[in-house]
């Protein structure tokens, strides 16, 4: 009840300062174009920076891009803020003017789904893993709120968590016009909810964030669920892959290789600690410890890593 | 039938706090990522302990934490109990100043149970204070706290497996060490153990996007560790409990009885387990 009002009075306030940043994105809006780069035939791709989301970025921090079919035009992930849609929709914009039909979500983290409110006016259809909606009824109240000190009020005043409106059960297709996607929802892995694209025309796979390249993987899953299903991944055949963070493209499924072996090294650094009775806070200082120097952001996220390995390994 | 009634009074008292914490908590999030001092402790400490003076721990008690939370979903916190001084601590509340239910759990332990080290695993939703305040047998309270930096993102207090958890409600799993201290008496060994629960412990406090109304919280409220017939401990939960509860103790064990966990949740689901405990592992 309490929050309910207090939400209310948010978007109020949003409402009076539109005027302000609709001024603002006009003058950086045409220089402001996502710098998308065409990685196959219609096939596009932003690099985002290694680095956690912040009001300097824009959270731009993952991989997304965009598939152009003879009728229609496929999005994968909108970015980490309303601001980073906007400039990826101009980045379309630049190279067609078909219709925006789909916007897909890879999984539910804020890096790729922040941006879906700025695909309003575009009547996107938003596709999304069938646990999608689910996950992000139960967190995104709790990402809007957390973000709001690192990402600042002027990004996420405009960022609304804008649910999917088309969930897939195990694999679907997509046609976007003589050019058809395949969608394939995976088991719990990184997250309960990771999709692939994969365009049938010219064999690129978009990941999601079930390939992490050079940037450290981060687990909010189920890190045998990834293990498991690594194989499965590897032996889709895939002429390059954009993988969730890391290089674009990147080549496939070598891009799995360094992943796979720090999964292995955390799994049996945890695995150790917990026969040993080591307790979890003592353990995750230092599992997975060997791969630093194989990594982005490993002091930023290997030790959740280890926290998340620790909580799923004891149940073995 | 005691133990249900105060579970009952207890519940009340969260559940007010829940409401309490969200008013009080809200802005902290958004600022100053600094010490948020103790205006929320002196907010809410009248609400749990009315006007019961609080002395500091007096070296009866001491607490670990993480001083940054790297998953903000599963923060270890580590209790140690100074048995030595004469007065026996008959209860530990756990509370996380900053949550939206800041009582994370209550702990009692029985007379003769020995307990002198308590672990669990909380969730932390912004920068807090987590406190441990221990209620001694001449009803003195003692308090001790540790600054946690939750680092938010990714890993939301959510469960990361949803269908999982459900899959295995209830499952429990008990491990025992070998522990190197010195029992009390010479009827029982010290004795480390952990004991842990498959349950989705939800907050309740996430909301349905399309029809606006909270998901109802379902978690572990009450649950009561015994050996024999003695209790060694039981415990009235809240939300900020993690997912999957997690209690790792010390405490006198007397070789070849029986430990015997109870737990209830919420939906009033019953939850129960016994394991012999060997000799030779004690
Ligand atoms: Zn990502
Ligand atoms: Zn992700």
């Amino acid at each position: 009840m309490i929050r309910a009002n207090r939400r209310d009075f948010l978007k109020v306030a949003a409402f009076c300062s539109l005027c302000g940043t609709g001024a603002a994105y006009a003058k950086t809006g045409a220089a402001g174009a996502l710098p998308v780069k065409q990685i196959a035939d219609g096939v596009f791709a932003f690099a985002g920076v290694p680095a956690m989301m912040n009001g300097g970025n824009r959270g731009e921090i993952c991989n997304l891009g965009f598939v152009i079919g003879e009728d229609a035009v496929a999005v994968i992930d909108s970015g980490g803020s309303v601001a980073e849609g906007r400039a990826l929709i101009d980045a379309i914009r630049a190279r067609t003017d078909r219709p925006i039909r789909y916007l897909i979500n890879t999984h539910m983290h804020p890096d790729h789904i922040f941006g879906n409110g700025a695909f309003d006016a575009e009547k996107v259809t938003i596709v999304g893993h069938r646990n999608l909606r689910r996950a992000l009824e139960s967190r995104g109240d709790y990402y809007l709120e957390s973000y709001r000190s690192s990402m600042g009020a002027e990004l996420m005043q405009d960022i609304r968590i804008v649910l999917p409106t088309r969930l897939v059960a195990a694999v679907e297709e997509l046609d976007v016009g003589k050019r058809k996607l395949t969608l394939q929802s995976w088991k719990p892995a990184h997250t309960d909810n990771d999709l692939t694209v994969f365009d049938q025309k010219t064999k690129v796979l978009f990941t999601g964030d079930l390939c992490f390249a050079e940037h450290l993987p981060t687990l909010d899953g189920s890190l045998l669920g990834w293990v498991g299903q690594l194989d499965m991944l590897r032996a889709i055949e895939a002429s390059m892959a954009v993988p969730g963070h890391g290089p674009v493209p990147s080549p496939w499924p070598d891009a799995l290789e360094r992943q796979k072996r720090y999964f292995d090294v955390l799994i049996g650094d945890v695995r150790k600690a917990i026969r040993e009775g080591v307790p979890m806070m003592e353990a995750v200082k230092t599992a997975g410890e060997s791969e630093r120097g194989n990594w982005q952001l490993f002091d930023d996220y290997n030790q959740r890593n280890a926290t998340a390995a620790y909580a799923e390994l004891e149940w073995q | 039938m005691f133990e249900k009634m105060i579970l009952q009074r207890r519940d009340i008292i969260i559940a007010a706090l829940a409401v309490a914490g969200v008013l009080v908590s809200q802005p902290s999030v958004a600022e100053d990522t600094s010490s948020p001092g103790d205006a929320t402790w002196n907010s809410l400490k009248g609400d749990v302990f009315g006007q019961r003076p609080i002395g500091n721990d007096g070296g009866i008690i001491s607490i670990e934490a993480p001083k940054r939370a790297e998953d903000a979903a599963i923060v270890p916190v580590d209790l140690r109990f100074n048995t030595a001084k004469d007065q026996r601590i008959k209860a530990v509340t756990l509370i996380v100043d900053e949550n939206p239910a800041p009582v994370a759990a209550v702990f009692k332990f029985g007379p003769d149970a020995g307990v002198t080290h308590l672990a669990t695993r909380l969730r932390v939703n912004a920068y807090s204070y987590v406190r441990a305040i221990a209620e001694t047998e001449d009803g003195k309270l003692h308090m001790t706290q540790a600054f946690v930096k939750a680092s938010g993102g990714c890993s939301a207090p959510a469960t990361k497996n949803a269908d999982e958890a459900m899959a295995n409600l209830g499952k429990m799993k008990l491990r025992v060490f070998s522990s190197k201290t010195l029992s009390s008496t010479s009827m029982t060994r010290v004795t480390d153990m952990q004991l842990m629960i498959r349950h989705p412990n939800n907050s309740g406090l996430q909301m349905d996007q399309v029809t606006r109304y909270y998901i109802p919280a379902h978690f572990i409220q009450g649950l009561t560790v015994s050996q024999g017939d003695r209790l060694i401990m039981s415990m009235e939960g809240g939300i900020s409990i993690s997912e999957d509860p997690n209690f790792r103790f010390e405490f006198d064990a007397k070789p070849g009885e029986d430990i015997k966990v109870e737990a209830a949740d919420t939906e009033g689901k019953k939850f129960e387990n016994e394991w012999p405990v060997a000799t030779s592992s004690l």
